[in-house]
């Protein structure tokens, strides 16, 4: 970078674009590499259950393991069709 | 005991076979007894890097697959005479490869009084590429300083820290970042992500840099590793990684852009 487009200003650099890119995606796929290997089996085995019970959609059920500080937060979501019960 | 180091990246087209010929050539060159094995199957071409391809008779799938002894598919090398090539094979089998088919082999090696045995893993995290780092003790991660290597790097580490022998057996593979294709004049200039941007993000020691230079493809048009291109940046910065490797203290070089005149730092050139 010149001396004078350091004065007159210029848009940011494409390097540092990629750098912040490259933090957002290598954190959000870290994040998915390092959940137990548990997990997916234990979303089978909660559609199991929930399918005796209710008709859905194996992708209707989110299995998502977060960690804030020292502690993790399991999430369950399932969504439930309109008119569910059997 | 021979020690077993992977030289692996995920994206293609790094330098992870330039690497492998130049490290291996390095190691050799330091007198250890050197295999380097090419474990891309079915897309061979270490053996054009090395210059041996001519002399490729048998292969790795055939010694796996008992069709010939180790010693009869071992190249030897023309430059240094402790250093073997492992050719694969350009069958498109890509289950030709067993996990334990690689272990006899490898043990073969480290039987034989192999010192170093230099796994070339193939682009991608398939079969071949699985086999080349599972039984790694070392893995050398070749990245370029751009975003879709850096990312694929990630993973590869990622598969280095969980499925490897050592992971498995509740160890680590130690990990070393090697960044290739590095031009610090463009860094400098905001248009190339710098090493500590790389490191930073891959948070895996550095052993080394290795700038884009016209030499790399002067090399591989002769057949004759990049290390052996006596007096230049390229063959310089094989030799510093193999001796980092070997645990000597060598400062980076490299990496800082020759200076610009002063007419052009006040214009930009």
């Amino acid at each position: 970078m010149s001396i004078l487009s350091y004065f007159f200003g210029e848009k940011k650099k494409s390097a540092s674009v990629a750098r912040e890119r490259l933090q957002i995606i290598l954190a959000h796929e870290r994040a998915g590499r390092d959940a137990p290997d548990y997990l997916p089996q234990l979303q089978r085995e909660l559609i199991e259950v929930i399918s005796k019970y209710v008709a859905i959609n194996p992708d209707d059920i989110k299995v998502q393991l977060d960690k804030k500080d020292d502690f993790e937060v399991l999430e369950v979501n399932i969504v439930l069709p309109e008119h569910a019960r059997r | 005991m021979a020690k077993i180091i992977v030289v692996t990246s995920g994206k293609g087209g790094v330098g992870k076979t330039t690497t492998s010929a130049s490290f291996a050539s390095g190691l050799a060159l330091r007198g250890f007894k050197t295999a380097v094995i090419d474990f891309d199957v079915g897309l061979r071409n270490l053996d054009l890097i090395m210059g041996c391809e001519r002399r490729v008779v048998y292969d790795f799938v055939n010694v796996i697959q008992g069709e010939a002894t180790l010693r009869q598919a071992l190249i030897k090398d023309k430059n240094s005479d402790n250093l073997f090539i492992l050719p694969a094979s350009q069958t498109r089998d890509k289950d030709a490869l067993s996990k334990e088919g690689v272990q006899k082999v490898l043990e073969e090696l480290a039987a034989d009084g192999f010192d170093y045995i230099v796994c070339d893993s193939p682009a991608g995290i398939e079969t071949g590429a699985f086999l080349a780092l599972y039984f790694a003790d070392e893995a050398v991660v070749v990245t370029n300083p751009e975003v879709s290597s850096v990312r694929d790097s990630d993973r590869i580490i990622g598969i280095l820290d969980a499925k490897s022998k050592k992971a498995e057996e509740g160890g680590q593979v130690k990990t070393h970042l090697l960044v290739t294709r590095y031009s610090p004049k463009r860094v400098d200039s905001g248009e190339m992500l710098s090493l500590d941007d790389v490191q930073h993000l891959l948070r895996i020691s550095l052993i080394g840099v290795v700038p884009e230079s016209e030499v790399v493809l002067q090399a591989s048009n002769a057949g004759a590793p990049a290390i052996h291109s006596a007096g230049t940046d390229v063959s310089e910065a094989y030799k510093d990684v193999v001796a980092r490797f070997l645990g000597e203290e060598k400062p980076l070089r490299f990496i800082e852009a020759p200076k610009q005149p002063f007419w052009k730092r006040l214009f930009g050139g």
